[in-house]
């Protein structure tokens, strides 16, 4: 079963949800956790495990070769997204715009552009005890998350079981690296907190689930805050509402620590077990 | 005129929140532009007016007609995206999945397949209760963030800026170091850096400042709740002397931030309090380096 934690507004709570959630069920089970926020990944803040494997990503993009070209222009002409530019006397490629469509490629007449590998990333694969954490990280400069994401993913297919427990740490927001982090989950845990901004990104967030039809719920993070706007809203709108965390300082101060919160704070752990019930549930009703 | 980027790596550091009180303490002197046009949040502290709103068309969608279409599958043949699975038996673009590459249409020998513009949001100009104005803009559910948008919103801004002979042009970004950042970036005359001393905050700290660098731009840095962590908030101030990043100021974790937020209001127009003056030291202290910069 596959879970994405996402939550339109950043800094809700969705590592802090993703790397408790994992450390939690792992003291039962076979547990996989990944973080999929490739641009600032930080659950690997929270778990230190044994390296496994590493691999470096690649996306795919074109290679001028000068003596095959004969200048015809087409390539330009076909790329959607400004990424080959003919000039005089040569072809540039610009690798962060490009999309690896293969378009320019593939209808070259001469092969004058073949599809060479370019670095855009690594992914990182490690265990510990119970828990298998694979996280990807996207290197500076680099524009485009979606394919590091979509290859994270297909790492975690080949790799793991289908009927596995499996947490997605997702990018904030609700654009394309949103989308290609959640599209394929059983099940989203939407994260937020009860303040304006916290409510004008989940109704985001709960449009685009609506959208790609897929189920979600929602834990309410930093509960006592702000007001009861959220949690009238769920109401009205017949979102389930799975747990709600306290509000709190020490919980602040062990998450700026990189420790924890679930073994140290009992009311954080009794919301876990709701959690975990909701989980099973709606797992069951699913199999 | 200059650009006043502010940005921060991780998200919920409290970027919007001092955006926000710039803008409010800059009043008429500034443009205000919310770049981060994802999760746009500013507007439920400015009161903006939507006075113009206009729709944003960016990137296209392969359609297939299907009258024309004799399933050939060619165009799913080529699609690297997977966009085009067969559903009862009719080969069908899934919007959310086409790039808009084209190339579907390029190799479909009918000519049944055709590029169609999409519209991926809106954008305002508005005037605000801080009696500036602000350039903002909604991001359609799914849409590509290629940062399009973001340029959009800020050439606005900017435009705005130019014609009413304004000083600075203050930007709220996105979180991350992907492709709306960068265009948040380009263009910018000092970046701002908010940050709070958690290991994610200085993780994702170090990591943006690395995109920022790339600009070379001049950069300050704000550390928010900066009590919470005093042993991370020390490695912060060590690593902004290292790299060069003025230190303008730190501020407590101070909860005054939400109270203020749930009616509306920026931290400066709410109280009296500790934290709404160390914020107006701030705002002080970002135009005088920027001015002394202008003057150069």
């Amino acid at each position: 079963m596959k879970i994405a934690i996402a939550s339109g507004k950043g800094g809700t709570g969705k590592t802090t949800l993703s790397t408790n959630l994992a450390g939690y069920f792992a003291e039962k089970g076979e547990m996989i956790l990944a973080d999929l926020d490739v641009e600032e990944p930080n659950s690997g803040l929270f778990i230190k495990g044994e390296s496994v494997y590493k691999e470096d990503k690649y996306k795919m993009i074109p290679e001028w070769e000068q003596e095959k070209c004969t200048l015809c222009g087409l390539c330009q002409d076909v790329c959607n997204f400004h990424a080959v530019i003919q000039l005089v006397d040569q072809i540039m490629v610009f690798p962060e715009l490009c999309h690896s469509c293969y378009a320019c490629s593939e209808l070259c007449p001469t092969d004058a552009l073949p599809m060479v590998p370019k670095k855009m990333g690594e992914l990182n694969h490690f265990r510990k005890d119970n828990l298998t954490f694979v996280e990807s990280r996207l290197d500076i400069g680099q524009e485009q998350a979606v394919p590091l994401i979509s290859q994270t993913n297909e790492y975690i297919d080949k790799h793991f079981p289908k009927e596995a427990i499996k947490l997605y740490d997702s990018p904030p927001g609700t654009s394309c690296p949103v989308i290609e982090a959640v599209k394929n989950a059983d099940f989203v845990i939407l994260v937020t907190e009860p303040t304006p901004f916290g409510l004008h990104d989940l109704k985001l967030a709960v449009d685009t689930l609506k959208e790609l039809k897929i189920k979600f719920g929602v834990v309410v993070n930093r509960h006592g805050i702000g007001n009861d706007d959220v949690v009238n809203y769920c109401q009205k709108e017949n979102i389930d509402l799975i747990a709600k965390i306290p509000n709190s300082r020490r919980i602040a101060e062990l998450y700026s620590r990189g420790e924890l919160i679930y073994q140290k704070i009992p009311e954080v752990k009794h919301q876990f077990e709701n959690i975990e019930r909701y989980i099973f549930a709606i797992n069951k009703k699913g199999a | 005129m200059k650009e006043i980027v502010v940005i921060s790596g991780k998200g919920g550091t409290g970027k919007t929140s001092i955006t926000a009180s710039f803008a409010y303490l800059g009043g008429k002197d500034v443009v205000v532009a919310d770049c981060d046009v994802d999760a746009a949040d500013m507007h439920l502290l400015m009161q903006p007016d939507f006075a113009k709103s206009e729709d944003f068309f960016s990137g296209e969608i392969a359609v297939i007609d299907q009258d024309k279409c004799t399933k050939c599958g060619k165009c799913a043949d080529v699609c690297r995206f997977n966009a085009i699975p067969v559903i009862n038996d009719q080969y069908v673009v899934q919007p959310l999945d086409c790039e808009g590459c084209g190339y579907c249409s390029r190799v479909c020998p009918e000519d049944a397949i055709t590029n169609e513009s999409q519209n991926v949001g809106n954008w305002y100009i508005s005037n605000t209760k801080a009696g500036n104005t602000m350039v903002h803009a909604r991001l359609g559910i799914g849409a590509d963030n290629s940062g399009k948008l973001v340029a959009k919103v800020k050439n606005e801004a900017k435009q705005i800026a130019k014609e009413n002979n304004k000083n600075y042009i203050i930007i709220d970004g996105s979180p991350g170091i992907g492709c709306p950042v960068i265009s948040s970036l380009s263009g910018a005359g000092f970046v701002v850096l908010v940050t709070e001393p958690t290991v994610a905050g200085l993780h994702d700290l170090k990591r943006v400042y690395k995109l920022v660098k790339q600009f070379n731009i001049e950069t300050g840095c704000i550390i928010n709740k900066s009590d919470l962590n005093l042993k991370v908030s020390n490695e912060i101030e060590g690593f902004l002397k290292e790299e060069d990043i003025i230190h303008i100021s730190s501020l407590p974790y101070d909860e005054t931030f939400t109270t203020a937020m749930t009616l509306g209001q920026t931290i400066v127009e709410y109280g009296e309090s500790n934290l709404k003056e160390i914020i107006k030291e701030s705002w002080e202290k970002v135009i005088q380096i920027v001015g002394k910069k202008s003057k150069k």
